[in-house]
């Protein structure tokens, strides 16, 4: 009995196409979008360099070396001008536009070696008021800081074992009082030897430490940093379903032949979609206005100050996952079917465009695929607002695609429902 | 607004014909409706009925022919504010209201504020359901469900009427509840299209019938204009033997024009109780005893079968 019930179950799985799909083909469809994500390696792997801008306001013989070995540094990126086409001019970064590319969310972190670093890369005991590398970081990225400040102590121990030497010399002399001239001569003859060696970027021997500063030029007042970005993610995430199960209504209607019969009435089909259009998007705009509610009242996400660009980029997040829903349920023949495709669509989205995994943590090729998802332009407009604080002026780019995903997806959902048009 | 369109009739279709594929739905229908009659439309399943109507309120859009609805097209304006659907379906909105029903069904025909209330109102009276106005639709009763799928379909105050199998799963009592809001559109003057498999429904609701298959209309007229024309004024008589009949008189019933089906005899005649009387005889010569007999006017099921070859319901 026990198999016969099992075997009538197998049987409407085999009838159900759309279970199939659900059973089979999602979880390998999910298996593949992460496994593209954390490919080879864990997070940000050696595969995923760290971009970092170099700002050398020293321009010594030192700090050139240092940067030299930096941009050696295979886990690494490193650019020290900026592109000609950002930022008008390009040329080298000063401390300010490099500050500015960290806030616009360009790098995840910026460097400044400042003036008279070279005099003095590397010294034992207390820093004193000798000069320090200033590390601009944004901290919505937590690892790229990390991994910055950890090689700049390892670039500084290999590429300038001199200036190591030399700071190792300063200190005997301190300490020993007083080197005599023909053990200074002999000393700086060896520190002059190191130089020649090391000259090529070749790794040195022993260890020495460069003072580094680190300020987060971005959020630095908020109390909670990350919450915007997971009110955003997460938010759209929702609001794709609801939106999805939402447009459902339409399947229901045309399934218990209420579609006919609105159809049958002075409704036109467009007149229809757009009434539901505006029903889900008020909808969504009013489950991110609860989202991000609760996120101030709870985590303390700052809304005050943010309402313009919030709004804003509520409108166009709402406006383009309702067209979604509304097209998804036009290309579905059932509820389940619409369940199917929606899971499917709505997981893989989230995961490419961040609502899961925040994308700059992703392999660069994979930040690239995320913009083909509306979540990916949602949660930087978002994160543009709440994070980066930037004028309302600067959403420009994520509502305009925004707003053209959602003008794309209705008229393709007014055209796909041309099937329960008279025929 | 509307304009007044009196003089024409509430539906004329003239050779309409639609396929789809290579399945011909309509064969060439025409017809004609008169003011403020009930006509009905019978045919056995896949005759056209559904295709005829969903034509009428312009949901099928036909290949060739002509379909006016009070002189206009089925998709102009005007032809939507004076014809009414009331599709087989419950196609309502189950977690909302009647009074929420009728509201968005009332908005979608193009009514608003005080008419549209004004016509709730009249339509909860109308359908009896006042009292249920409040509640889920989910939660009434069948009956109450048939009863405001019809009302949703009248909100507008149509002039013709197009009902699709309005007493479908209905019992008895909600039944008769519909015979009257249908009588009640009538008097209003309403001009209705009944589509039903109930054959008693149509003689008893009818003021004429057409029938429609293989997509054509093969006879319309009045129920005795219908009788007439094909069986003519010809009783059914009915004899029901005891045993089954043995093959000799079996022989001689049939050559009298009787058809035999085991136990039962029936013989469609002018002169009935010469018929009776003769065929008595012939059991009593047979050895054969009856256990009864009936006498009955031709029905219209029987003018369906004559004419389709086929069971209303087959």
């Amino acid at each position: 009995m026990i198999l016969s019930i099992a075997k009538n179950r197998l049987w409407n799985l085999r009838r159900d196409r759309a279970a199939m799909v659900l059973s089979f083909a999602v979880p390998l469809v999910f298996f593949t979008v992460f496994a593209a994500i954390f490919a080879r390696g864990s997070g940000r792997a050696a595969t995923n360099p760290v971009k970092l801008v170099v700002v050398d306001e020293d321009r010594s013989e030192s700090s050139s070396r240092f940067v030299a070995a930096l941009q050696a540094e295979t886990a690494l990126k490193v650019t020290t001008a900026a592109p000609a086409q950002k930022g008008g001019a390009g040329g080298p970064y000063t401390a300010a536009t490099a500050e500015a590319a960290v806030r616009a969310g360009d790098f995840p972190v910026a460097i400044v070696v400042p003036r008279g670093f070279g005099e003095r890369p590397i010294r034992f005991g207390a820093s004193g008021d000798r000069s320090k590398i200033v590390l601009l970081t944004d901290p919505s990225d937590p690892v790229a800081p990390q991994v910055v400040a950890g090689l700049l102590q390892k670039v500084a121990m290999t590429a300038m074992p001199d200036a190591m030497a030399q700071a190792g010399i300063d200190e005997v002399e301190k300490w020993s009082g007083g080197l005599t001239t023909d053990q200074k001569t002999r000393l700086q003859e060896s520190v002059a030897g190191i130089r020649r060696q090391t000259s090529g970027n070749r790794p040195g021997s022993e260890a020495g430490l460069v003072d580094v500063v680190t300020r987060d030029v971005v959020g630095e007042k908020k109390k909670n940093p990350l919450i915007a970005f997971y009110a955003a993610g997460i938010g759209v995430m929702f609001l794709l379903f609801s939106a999805a199960g939402a447009g459902g209504a339409l399947i229901e209607e045309a399934e218990t032949g209420t579609l006919d019969r609105i159809l049958s009435t002075r409704v036109t089909m467009t007149r229809l979609l757009a009434g539901k259009l505006a029903y889900l998007a008020g909808l969504a705009a009013s489950q991110l206005l609860v989202m991000f509610l609760w996120g101030a009242l709870v985590f303390g996400l700052e809304m005050r100050g943010h309402w313009a660009g919030f709004l804003i980029m509520t409108a166009a997040t709402a406006l383009a996952a309702s067209t979604f829903g509304l097209l998804l349920a036009a290309l579905s023949r059932s509820r389940m079917q619409l369940v199917a495709l929606s899971n499917l669509l709505v997981l893989v989205m989230s995961a490419l465009g961040g609502s899961m995994f925040p994308r700059f943590l992703m392999p660069e090729f994979m930040q690239k695929v995320g913009l083909i998802t509306l979540n990916a332009w949602a949660i930087d407009g978002f994160q543009k607002v709440f994070w980066r604080e930037e004028p309302v002026r600067n959403l420009a780019p994520q509502v305009l695609v925004l707003c053209g995903i959602a003008l794309a997806f209705f008229l393709l959902a007014r055209r796909v429902a041309r099937r329960w048009e008279p025929i | 607004m509307i304009r007044p369109v009196t003089a024409a009739s509430p539906l004329e279709v003239r050779e309409l014909r639609k396929s789809f594929g290579g399945l011909k739905a309509l064969d060439g229908v025409s017809l004609d409706m008169f003011t403020g009659e009930i006509l009905g439309l019978l045919g056995p399943n896949g005759a056209g009925k559904t295709t005829l109507v969903r034509s009428v309120v312009g949901r099928v859009v036909p290949d060739s022919g002509e379909l006016r609805i009070f002189g206009r097209g089925p998709l102009e304006k005007e032809s939507t504010a004076v014809r009414g659907w009331v599709p087989q379906e419950i196609a309502l909105y189950p977690l909302l209201s009647p009074w929420q029903n009728l509201w968005t069904f009332g908005r979608y025909q193009g009514l608003e504020g005080a008419d549209l209330e004004r016509a709730i109102a009249r339509s909860l009276e109308w359908s009896g359901l006042t009292d249920r106005a409040s509640d889920k639709t989910s939660a009434l009763s069948g009956g109450m469900r048939r009863r405001l799928n019809i009302a949703c379909g009248t909100i507008h105050s149509p002039r013709l009427l197009l009902l699709d199998e309005p007493t479908v799963g209905v019992d008895p009592q909600s039944r008769e509840r519909i015979y009257t809001m249908i009588g009640e559109l009538k008097a209003g003057g309403v001009s209705l299209l009944y589509t039903t498999h109930y054959m008693e429904e149509a003689e008893r609701l009818c003021d004429r019938i057409a029938i429609i298959d293989h997509g054509r209309i093969i006879a319309a007229g009045t129920r005795d204009e219908l009788v007439l024309s094909t069986l003519g004024t010809r009783q059914a008589l009915t004899i029901e033997a005891e045993a089954p009949v043995p093959p000799s008189l079996r022989e001689r019933l049939e050559r009298m024009g009787a058809s035999v089906n085991g136990t039962s005899v029936v013989l469609r005649t002018e002169d009935a109780p010469r018929q009776i009387r003769e065929l008595l005889e012939t059991f009593h010569a047979g050895n054969t005893r009856v256990r009864d007999l009936t006498l009955k006017p031709p029905s219209l099921q029987e003018v369906f079968l004559d004419l389709t070859g086929r069971e209303l319901r087959e």
